[in-house]
């Protein structure tokens, strides 16, 4: 499949929307942006429940063109509002089936028994959605949208209405999203945490326009992201599990960067880990101090150089020898910055002192 | 005393028909008006409403008018081979769908709107065309709205008098309901009979408006 092309031009009171959209046939895509930034209109537009102007392709198929525009209903999407919604007349066995009913028989990929095994929906299924709980509504919300074996999904800030519980026991099933429906997932987001953890690609907005868009290892590094997200600016790193030490509990991950040693963990030779390395927790040094607690210490180089508020300085760096698309960040004191001389090329040693482990 | 069930009956009759025409006639205005963003919304709105200002009379007398064998009403009826309405059933029928649509419209469009828009917007992005979502979505959802709509739209129509008078007439078995037939009761000094059907009115009155006040809490119980 081609992805999903779009350019999008709207007007609403005084909120113009005007963007341009090439986002990736697989993983998720994430629209990041604040309030008012456009990313739910975005959204909306994509899902037809918003008019404007422009054309937007999903894979080869149009689903608007020029004054041709293809109803919501015979969408092929799935849409999983902000908060549930569910239907509060059905019980939820029969939300569930709502839309599974309505999509034709040789379309459906997916069946009753697996999504609600998959989301631990079995012993709901009778109840009324009434009696149930935030995340659980939320869990019946997706599942319904899954059970129409849609080609798209599009998600509306699922998480933003919960508490953090409740995110905490849905995040695992959005990150094993891919698994079931290998499809294309558009995120709405303003959380930069949520986006690290789940999304593989991001589109930053702000003010109806698109500031920039790409992998989000290189979006979550760019200076004027992380400079404004403070104690959140953090880089993402894809992994490898390379081996284990089992006297000290402790697993090996490998990435562009060197070895990486965190807490051991349940994953297999091979397995791929997503680890998130936040840029206060980053500190910088010219030696590689051998005698420190601190177990993850690499080689890198400085590739970029901002102030970041006041008396910090937001470092990016790069691994020297494969300058790639995954750097990580360092957020240091000015007087820092001052004695050890940093200047872009400088080559010195990162000191990892934290690694959140995101799948 | 012989007791003469026949207004009853009719007048159940003329409810019944109504209420049954005004849930084909009000739905789709009341639908069209919670959902158009049209100007011409408070037009039609007004229009629907007036019944609730004007004094029955002036709508029967223009509703003779209209529907007699000079006015344009009955002319187009006459061609259709229906004949006059004036001082038939069928005319009460009209007339009664007339004079109750507020009474069917507003409960339905009140229910419409508060339904707001996110259900259907599910509803549609779960495949479901918009005559689908409107039967399977707002039906269900607005079950309240719909029987108050019933209830009032079959009440008020017992309850009338003024347009019967002018349209209908006093042909008994024809025209002759429950309100035109106390007020000849009263006209011929017999109070028994007029005690009768008017305190029968008044208990009816208030067992239909408790019914629906006890049926409707317990609809909105449930939902919780």
């Amino acid at each position: 499949m081609a992805g999903i092309q779009a350019t999008i031009r709207s007007r609403l009171g005084d909120f113009s929307l005007d963007v341009t959209l090439d986002i990736p046939a697989s993983g998720i895509t994430a629209l990041f942006g604040h309030s008012g930034s456009g990313k739910t209109a975005i959204l909306r537009s994509i899902a037809g429940l918003e008019s404007f102007e422009g054309d937007m392709f999903v894979g080869d198929e149009p689903w608007q063109q020029g004054k041709t525009i293809l109803p919501v209903h015979r969408r092929p999407l799935g849409y999983v509002f902000q908060e549930s919604s569910l239907f509060p007349h059905l019980s939820v066995q029969e939300n569930l089936l709502f839309g599974y009913k309505r999509t034709p028989e040789q379309s459906r990929l997916l069946g009753l028994e697996q999504v609600s095994e998959w989301l631990g929906l079995e012993q709901l299924l009778l109840r009324r959605t009434q009696r149930l709980s935030g995340g659980e509504r939320q869990r019946v919300a997706i599942g319904r949208a899954l059970l129409t074996s849609p080609k798209l999904l599009l998600m509306d800030e699922p998480l933003s209405a919960l508490d953090e519980q409740s995110k905490r026991e849905i995040m695992p099933y959005l990150e094993r999203l891919h698994d079931y429906l290998p499809i294309p997932v558009i995120y709405v987001s303003h959380s930069l945490t949520e986006v690290a953890r789940l999304a593989d690609h991001m589109v930053w907005l702000n003010g109806g326009r698109v500031v920039d868009s790409g992998s989000v290892q290189s979006m979550l590094t760019r200076m004027e992201l992380a400079i404004s997200h403070g104690d959140e600016a953090a880089a993402v790193l894809d992994t490898v599990v390379a081996g284990e030490d089992e006297q000290y509990h402790l697993t090996a991950l490998d990435c562009r960067f060197g070895r990486l040693w965190v807490k051991r963990m349940e994953k297999s030779l091979g397995d791929s880990v997503r680890v998130r390395i936040p840029a206060r927790d980053v500190s910088l040094s010219l030696e590689e101090e051998t005698q420190s607690s601190i177990l993850n210490i690499w080689r890198a180089e400085v590739v970029e150089i901002a102030a970041a508020g006041a008396g910090q300085m937001l470092i990016k760096l790069c691994c020297p020898e494969r300058k790639g698309d995954q750097p990580l960040l360092a957020r240091i004191t000015c007087k820092s910055h001052d004695r050890l001389g940093v200047r872009i090329g400088t080559q010195l040693y990162a000191r990892i002192k934290s690694v959140g482990l995101l799948e | 005393m012989e007791f003469d069930w026949q207004p009853v009956w009719l007048t159940l009759k003329l409810a019944t028909a109504t209420t049954f025409v005004l849930l084909f006639v009000g739905t789709p205005i009341a639908w069209w008006l919670s959902q158009t963003r049209c100007r011409l919304k408070y037009v039609v709105g007004a229009v629907v409403a007036m019944p609730l200002v004007l004094p029955p009379t002036v709508l029967g007398f223009y509703l003779l008018v209209f529907l007699g064998p000079n006015g344009p009403g009955g002319q187009l009826t006459h061609a259709l081979g229906i004949g006059t309405l004036p001082f038939t059933f069928t005319g009460l029928v009209v007339a009664s769908v007339l004079y109750s649509l507020p009474f069917v419209v507003q409960p339905l469009q009140n229910a419409f709107e508060a339904l707001g828009s996110r259900s259907l917007e599910v509803a549609a992005t779960l495949r479901a065309s918009p005559l689908d979502r409107f039967f399977h979505v707002v039906v269900p959802l607005a079950r309240p709205g719909f029987l108050t709509a019933m209830v009032l739209g079959f009440a008020h129509t017992v309850g009338e008098f003024g347009v019967v008078l002018m349209i209908g007439g006093n042909i008994p078995g024809e025209t002759k309901v429950l309100s035109v037939a106390i007020y000849d009761h009263v006209e011929t000094l017999q109070y028994e009979q007029a005690h009768l059907l008017s305190a029968g009115m008044i208990g009816f009155a208030f067992v239909v408006l408790l019914l629906l006040y006890l049926l409707n809490g317990r609809l909105h119980r449930s939902e919780l």
